[in-house]
């Protein structure tokens, strides 16, 4: 026997709307958590990253001794909390001798992985150590601009892969209004060779030029580190096409027929079949119009009225 | 020094996001040239953004010009599936098909009896079923029939019209997938008796068992059915009809007469209906009997208890072939 569960206050339906899936998503969140063992490059660097992200971001302090992203059983854990944070993007930090300074930033879809990028973190400089003038310094939330250089990001399969999760990782949410007064932030990646980026976060200045556009300037403010790409799993083909999809509602229709004139303003086109007018049948007919009867009438005033045949009468 | 072509960068203004495929360090570079060619490059690249960006239209708001982004190029993947259309429900395929059209009612109704404004519905509510003080008697009314108990019993039977009806609506939807984010459809742990009680989980064991009796019961006991490939024989758990050889050989005891005995034994068993065990009353008797005669004996002296030490000891216990008389086949298990 069924029955109907429906949450019994207001703020609980509330958090259920929130977690459901949506036809236009919002933004990611992301989990970020420790391994096994971690160094305090690897932990500064999580910190870091949970401040930059500070609106979207949980993180977790204790270790996490049975998470293997790259492993098939060792992913269920990580899945669990993403179900339970309903976070889809993590960043998982870990330091071995084999891996040291390790960095795993993944993507779920639908709370299972999506795909993984393993980096290991060279030359990390945090944000203490560079002094700028705090005045210019971004604030959280604000949508960032991105600068990705080098031809690599372009042609290695990694470093496409790495700009696409950065880029996920960092955007923020897809706005349609955005105020320009609030732009403050750069993330420059630069491929310095086949599997080394270079990343940098700038604070960006707006400086009076002669025209409407701004001239930028780029103040070095945030992390800088050397990514170092280890391993990486791309998305499944088939999960890939499935979470590429948009709604069907949403795809853009050309509007057909209509065009704008200068002089008269919105025209549109009405196209009319061709009208056949003999052999449209007339609705009602009436019995004195019928042509056949009239002129047989006329004809047959002469004629004498044919004797009906009699009912035959069944005894 | 860092040499580059053409200034062609790839700009994706909805993502705030310039590339630039054609940069090329021309020597390794150390650490601060790195850090300045990025910078510098990075400028670059926010500027050509800017120049996109500040050239769209805008509206002015109190905190700064607004634009409106156009949607990225860079497609990302979603982080749920799509959110599937619900089905509609039967009232609105009903509406569609006659052309019923749904029209806003406003909250507030006058009311003709007391000419006030009252609410549509809720406490105090306009042409409430419960408030009319006189119901008046139809032709149609049988006696000692109360209407009102009868209003109140049609409103429940409408009221749980209306829950099962939305019940079957959330079941269809929940078989497209489309059930609403709030709503959870449970299984009630304990069916209640009489009402349809859930499916039981049914084992290995017994999916076996009704597996067999279905596979012999045919004319044929299944031996001659079709097997399906990786189908193993099926299980035969009954013993097989025992047939005694036709002559008996040496060290067999008569095995024919020991049949015919448990056969025997069964029947008579069965159909004598003894509560008591004889065997046992016996015993019984023959035990209390040798008590009796040994503290008989300890009283009388010690001539008697020797002497019956010298007699054989016959365990009591035994069972003693004549004493019981009637004890032989008679005895039920």
């Amino acid at each position: 026997m069924l029955h109907i569960k429906t949450p019994k206050t207001g703020r609980a339906r509330r958090e259920l709307k929130k977690i459901a899936p949506k036809l236009v998503e919002t933004g990611k969140k992301t989990l970020i958590l420790h391994g096994t063992k971690t160094s305090n490059v690897i932990n500064s660097v999580l910190t870091e990253i949970y401040h930059l992200k500070k609106d979207n971001a949980v993180k977790y302090t204790k270790r996490n001794d049975n998470i293997r992203p790259f492993e098939s059983g060792g992913e269920t854990s990580l899945e669990f909390y993403s179900l339970k944070t309903d976070c889809s993007l993590f960043v998982y930090g870990s330091h071995s001798k084999k891996r040291p300074d390790n960095l795993v930033i993944g993507r779920t879809y639908d709370h299972h992985i999506y795909d993984l990028v393993e980096v290991g973190v060279e030359n990390f400089k945090s944000m203490q150590s560079f002094s700028y003038d705090k005045r210019f310094a971004p604030l959280i939330g604000s949508k960032p601009f991105f600068a990705f250089i080098g031809e690599g990001f372009e042609n290695i399969e990694e470093l496409k892969h790495i700009k696409e999760v950065l880029l996920d990782l960092f955007h923020g949410q897809a706005v349609t209004n955005l105020n320009l007064a609030g732009l403050d932030r750069v993330y420059v990646c630069t491929a310095v060779s086949s599997n080394k980026v270079f990343f940098t976060h700038c604070a960006l200045r707006m400086k009076k030029s002669g025209t409407i556009v701004p001239r930028m300037e780029l103040v070095e403010v945030g992390p800088s580190m050397d990514l170092v790409i280890r391993r990486h799993r791309l998305a499944d083909e088939s999960l890939r096409k499935q979470s590429m999809k948009t709604a069907p509602e949403l795809k853009m229709r050309k509007e057909k027929n209509v065009s704008r004139d200068v002089i008269e303003g919105k025209i549109g086109k009405v196209y009319i079949p061709d009208q056949q007018v003999g052999s449209v049948p007339l609705p009602n007919k009436s019995k004195g119009l019928k042509r056949e009867r009239r002129e047989a009438k006329t004809k047959g005033e002469g004629k004498t009225h044919v004797d009906k045949k009699p009912k035959q009468q069944d005894s | 020094m860092a040499e580059q072509s053409s200034s062609s960068f790839e700009v994706d203004l909805g993502n705030l996001m310039a590339f630039n495929p054609h940069f090329q360090f021309s020597s390794p570079p150390s650490r601060e040239e790195l850090v300045r060619e990025s910078i510098q490059q990075g400028t670059q690249l926010v500027q050509a953004i800017a120049d996109s960006l500040f050239s769209l239209t805008s509206t002015e708001d109190r905190d700064g010009p607004i634009v409106k982004l156009p949607p990225p190029t860079t497609r990302l993947p979603r982080e749920k599936p799509l959110p599937k259309p619900r089905p509609p429900t039967k009232w609105e395929e009903f509406a569609k098909k006659k052309g019923i059209k749904n029209y806003k009612k406003d909250k507030q109704v006058f009311d003709e009896q007391t000419g006030t404004w009252k609410r549509r519905y809720g406490y105090d509510r306009v042409n409430d079923d419960n408030d009319v003080p006189i119901i008046e008697a139809k032709m149609t009314d049988e006696p000692g029939q109360d209407p009102f108990a009868k209003r109140r019993s049609e409103k429940k039977q409408r009221v749980e019209k209306q829950e099962k009806n939305r019940l079957h609506n959330l079941k269809d939807a929940a078989k497209v997938g489309a059930l609403p984010s709030h709503v959870q459809l449970a299984a009630t742990a304990l069916p209640i008796t009489g009402s349809q009680a859930a499916p039981k989980k049914v084992s290995k064991d017994e999916l076996g068992n009704v597996a067999g009796m279905a596979a012999t019961a045919t004319a044929s006991g299944g031996k001659f059915d079709k097997k399906l490939p990786g189908e193993k024989p099926p299980k035969h758990d009954k013993k097989y009809r025992k047939f005694l050889p036709v002559v008996e050989g040496s060290g067999m005891g008569s095995l024919e007469r020991q049949q015919t005995d448990k056969i025997l034994n069964k029947l008579l068993s069965a159909n004598s209906h003894n509560i008591l065990d004889v065997g046992k009353a016996v015993n019984f008797y023959n035990v209390k009997k040798d008590k009796k005669r040994k503290s008989q004996g300890k009283d009388h002296g010690k001539t008697s208890s020797t002497s019956s030490k010298l007699n054989t000891k016959k365990s009591p216990y035994k069972k003693m072939a004549k004493k019981g008389g009637s004890s032989s086949k008679g005895k039920s298990k």
